[in-house]
């Protein structure tokens, strides 16, 4: 893991949820490894929607870090999360793309996904505060 | 027929937190339920702070304790009989949540709309005029969950089982569909 997501992977949230991510240079996967803690509803058998939305905001919040050098970790302004399919009890992935890159505040965009990224199981929006430690890179 | 729902919703409450693994593990609360209304409380932990730094807890926690608080209002909304599942969940994070403080969700079923209800909530950690966040969201009676609903009840009417206590087959352990 490079140093660019410490900040992030410090947050005792964060490493109790077990998100990780795979790290290929500009190209940031987040990964939600399944556990039962995760379950939302046990009857379906699905996973909580606030895990899911959770996590989102995470792997936005590493999109970040990644995109720029931040002297502190984004916080969320608002986010809007669309939920299109039960997620299953497996893992989960996501992936961010930053859609406007501003100076103080920054728009951007998750989809997570299980079996295939063609069909999401969810998707969040939002805007994040960032405090850039120097010129963006 | 509002206090059979009450006396409905007084029974299931129990379950409306510990039933869900993810909001028990998170240390939820339910602090009261009522047609159309929930109120769930998240005291502060120290392993579900997001900036070790500040000791603020992550927003992550907050997106869960307004999810369970607005779906706990709108199952409650749609008679608290049937299964729902999120449509979407708006949030607006208006300031940190006060390190040692408990953050306490208060959800109410705006209107429910045929199989949809539409839920707003505040999060706040004690006063109410001075909200950490807010919540708008739609809910929608599912096919799938209704489904696992009617199985449930079908088993405890038969004596199977109780609510939740559902035990996994062999192949659905461990991330198999």
């Amino acid at each position: 893991m490079s140093t660019r997501l410490s900040l992030l992977m410090n947050s005792p949230y964060v490493r109790r949820l077990g998100v990780r991510f795979d790290d290929h240079g500009d190209e940031l996967t987040g990964i939600l490894p399944y556990t039962e803690a995760l379950v939302g509803n046990p009857l379906i058998p699905a996973l909580h929607g606030g895990a899911i939305g959770a996590f989102m905001e995470i792997t936005a919040a590493a999109g970040l870090l990644a995109a720029s050098d931040l002297a502190a970790l984004p916080k969320p302004i608002d986010v809007s999360i669309d939920y299109l399919r039960p997620v299953r009890p497996a893992d989960v992935y996501a992936r961010a793309a930053i859609t406007r890159q501003g100076s103080r505040v920054s728009n951007v965009r998750v989809e997570a996904w299980q079996e295939r990224r063609a069909a999401p199981v969810a998707t969040l929006h939002g805007h994040f505060l960032v405090k850039p430690s120097g010129e963006p890179r | 027929m509002t206090d059979d729902l009450q006396s409905r919703l007084d029974q299931l409450a129990p379950l409306l937190v510990a039933g869900s693994p993810h909001a028990a593990d998170l240390g939820f609360v339910l602090d009261a339920v009522r047609p159309g209304e929930a109120v769930v409380r998240a005291p502060y932990r120290e392993d579900l702070v997001g900036d070790p730094d500040t000791g603020v807890t992550h927003g992550g926690v907050v997106t869960a304790l307004l999810d369970h608080a607005s779906g706990t209002a709108a199952f409650a909304g749609l008679g608290g009989d049937k299964a729902l599942a999120t449509l979407d969940l708006r949030i607006d994070y208006m300031r940190p949540a006060t390190p040692g403080r408990a953050i306490i969700a208060e959800a109410h079923t705006v209107k429910v709309s045929g199989l949809i209800a539409f839920v707003s909530a505040i999060a706040h950690d004690g006063d109410r005029d001075d909200p950490v966040a807010t919540a708008h969201a739609a809910f929608m009676v599912s096919r799938v969950s209704q489904e696992a609903a009617e199985r449930v009840r079908a088993d405890i009417e038969a004596g199977r089982a109780g609510p939740f206590t559902r035990t996994p087959g062999p192949g659905e352990r461990g991330g198999a569909r």
